[in-house]
C-alpha cells in the first residue's frame, strides 16, 4: 500500500468513527504530545454531489455539516482532519492522530486506536449485513389462471 | 404591500413564552430529548434533512423539537442555520453503486445478483394500529449472526450492458447550484434534480401521481430502489488527495420508462432518477417520476400541457420554504395596503351611488312628463 493510500485509510477511518468511541480510545491511549493550531476547528458544510442516473453528470444533492482543522505537533508533523458533524473535539483528535501516525508513535497509535476502530466498524457492517440478509426474499411468479 | 409596524413587543414576548410552554406540553409527562427524536422519529428527521438540504441528524432532531413537530417549520430552521455556515468544498460525486444496502428491491427483475432485500420496510404490514407499542419496554431481538456485506450491482447496468437503455456516461462538468445562483429557465437536468431533491415531499408526490393518472404518462417501472450507507469523499487541497469525511444514509430510485427511438437509432428504454438524503423511498420514487416527466423535450416527446412536464411550474412551486414564506406573509399587517383598497371601494360605491341617484331622478322625471 502506498503511503498516500495508508493515510487515506486512517483519515477515513477516523472520520467515520463514532465520536464517543474515538474519544474513549484516545483518552485510553494517552497521546499527550503538544501541538499548535495551524487552523483551529471550524464548522462548515460540504456540498454533496450525486450523479444523474447514478453514473452520469454530477448534480448538487444537498449539504452536510463538517468540522475541519489542521495542527502541527512539537515533533513537526502536520495533521489534518475534515470530519462529518459539528464535534470540534472529534476533529482535533482526528488531526492529532493523523499527525501522530506520521511519526515514531505510529505503531502504538495503530494498535491502541486504529485497529480497534477498524474492528468495531467491520463488526457493525457485518451485523448490519446479517440483518439485511435475513430480509432477503425470493419472489416466485405465479402462473395465472386465465388463458 | 407590506409596511413595517411598531409596538406589540410585550405581547410578542408573552406569545413566545406561551409557545415555549405549549412546546413542553404537560410537565407531568417526561420531556423528549433530541437523541430520542433522532433515534425514534428517524423518518421525520430524514425528511427535515432532505428538504432542509443539510445532512445532520442531531440538528434536524433539534429543529423538530423546537418546531413542536411542524416539519416545514423545522425545515425552515435548518435552511436558516445552513446559511450561517461557510462551505468548505463540494464532495466527489457519490458512487451509489457502492452503497452498503439495508434495502434493495427491483420491480423489473425477480432474480438478480445481490438479490432482493426488504430491509426495515412498512411494505407488507397490514396498516393496523399496533397497540403493543403503547406499552413501553420492547424486547430487543436477538443479535443475529454476522454476514459479509454483499455486492449489489446497479440494475440499470444490466440493461445498459445490452444497450437497451439510454446510457448515462460519466462526465465531470461542474453542476449549477440553486443555492448560489437564481434559477433560470430552461434549467439543466442537474438543477432540476437539485430542486427536486430538496423539494416538498407532498408536492413531488402529487406531481408524480399525476403522471401515473395520465397527465404526461410515461409508464415507469422501478428498476431499482436502494437504501443504505455510503461514504463521502472530499479532495483536501493541502494534501493533494481525497479522503472520506463520513457516511450518509441515502435512498435512490431508478425507473425504466418507455422507449425512445428514431430512424437512425433503435428503440431504447429511458430513465428517471431520484436520490434523497435518508430513508425516504416515497420521495425517491416520486422524484424519479417527475425527473422523467420533465425530460420530455430532450427525449422528443410531445408537450401535453401536463403540470408535471412544465418545468417552470414544478421548479417554481416545489420548495416548501419559498411557498410557505410567501403564503404566510399575507397574515402579517397589511393595514396601509388594505386601507387604500377600502378607500377605493368606498369611492367606487359613492360614484356608483351618485349615478344610481341620477338615474332614478331621470326615470322619475321621464315618468312625470
Amino acid at each position: 500500500m502506498t503511503e498516500q493510500a495508508e493515510r487515506q485509510g486512517w483519515m477515513g477511518l477516523l472520520a467515520r468513527a463514532p465520536a464517543a468511541e474515538l474519544k474513549r480510545l484516545w483518552q485510553a491511549a494517552g497521546g499527550a504530545e503538544g501541538f499548535a493550531w495551524l487552523r483551529p476547528p471550524e464548522v462548515g458544510t460540504v456540498m454533496v454531489r450525486g450523479r444523474t442516473g447514478g453514473t452520469g453528470a454530477p448534480f448538487n444533492l444537498g449539504e452536510m455539516t463538517v468540522t475541519r482543522c489542521a495542527l502541527r505537533l512539537e515533533s513537526g508533523a502536520v495533521g489534518h482532519a475534515m470530519v462529518q458533524g459539528r464535534d470540534r473535539e472529534k476533529a482535533e483528535i482526528a488531526a492529532r492522530v493523523d499527525a501522530g501516525m506520521q511519526g515514531a508513535g505510529a505503531a502504538g497509535l495503530r494498535a491502541a486506536l486504529l485497529a480497534p476502530l477498524a474492528q468495531a466498524e467491520a463488526q457493525r457492517a457485518r451485523l448490519r449485513a446479517a440483518k439485511a440478509d435475513a430480509t432477503r426474499v425470493d419472489f416466485f411468479t405465479m402462473v395465472r389462471g386465465e388463458d | 404591500m407590506y409596511v413595517a409596524v411598531k409596538g406589540g413587543e410585550k405581547a410578542i414576548d408573552q406569545a413566545h413564552d406561551w409557545l415555549a410552554e405549549a412546546r413542553r406540553g404537560d410537565p407531568s409527562v417526561a420531556e423528549l430529548s433530541v437523541a430520542q427524536i433522532r433515534e425514534q422519529l428517524a423518518l421525520a428527521v430524514n425528511r427535515v434533512m432532505a428538504e432542509g438540504s443539510l445532512f445532520d441528524p442531531d440538528l434536524a432532531a433539534l429543529a423538530i423539537k423546537q418546531a413542536r413537530g411542524d416539519l416545514i417549520e423545522a425545515i425552515f430552521l435548518i435552511r436558516a442555520y445552513r446559511t450561517t455556515l461557510p462551505r468548505f468544498a463540494a464532495s466527489r460525486p457519490l458512487d451509489t453503486g457502492a452503497m452498503r444496502c439495508d434495502r434493495r428491491i427491483s420491480a423489473t427483475y425477480k432474480d438478480l445478483p445481490g438479490g432482493q432485500v426488504l430491509g426495515p420496510t412498512f411494505d407488507y404490514t397490514h396498516r393496523l394500529l399496533d397497540f403493543a407499542l403503547e406499552a413501553e419496554g420492547l424486547d430487543r431481538p436477538a443479535v443475529p449472526a454476522e454476514a459479509d456485506p454483499c455486492a449489489m450491482p446497479r440494475v440499470t447496468g444490466f440493461l445498459d450492458a445490452e444497450g437497451l437503455i439510454q446510457p448515462e456516461p460519466p462526465c465531470e462538468a461542474v453542476p449549477g447550484d440553486l443555492t448560489r445562483a437564481p434559477l433560470e429557465l430552461p434549467a439543466e437536468r442537474a438543477l432540476r434534480l437539485q430542486a427536486l431533491a430538496r423539494g416538498d415531499e407532498g408536492f413531488v408526490l402529487s406531481m408524480a401521481y399525476s403522471t401515473q393518472r395520465g397527465y404526461a404518462k410515461n409508464h415507469p417501472f422501478v428498476a431499482e430502489l436502494r437504501i443504505g450507507a455510503l461514504a463521502v469523499e472530499v479532495e483536501i487541497p493541502e494534501l493533494g488527495f481525497a479522503v472520506e469525511i463520513g457516511e450518509l444514509e441515502l435512498s435512490e430510485c431508478e425507473t425504466v420508462n418507455q422507449f425512445t427511438g428514431s430512424k437512425s437509432a433503435p428503440a431504447q428504454f429511458t430513465r428517471g432518477y431520484g436520490l434523497v438524503f435518508g430513508q425516504s423511498e416515497r420521495k425517491a420514487i416520486s422524484m424519479a417520476l417527475v425527473d422523467r416527466a420533465l425530460r420530455w423535450r430532450e427525449l422528443g416527446e410531445d408537450w401535453k400541457g401536463a403540470p408535471a412536464q412544465d418545468e417552470e411550474f414544478v421548479l417554481s412551486h416545489c420548495d416548501n420554504i419559498q411557498a410557505t414564506g410567501f403564503l404566510e406573509h399575507i397574515k402579517l399587517p397589511h393595514y396601509v395596503d388594505f386601507q387604500s383598497e377600502l378607500e377605493l371601494v368606498r369611492k367606487l360605491r359613492r360614484a356608483a351611488g351618485a349615478e344610481v341617484r341620477a338615474g332614478a331622478q331621470a326615470d322619475a322625471q321621464a315618468a312625470a312628463e
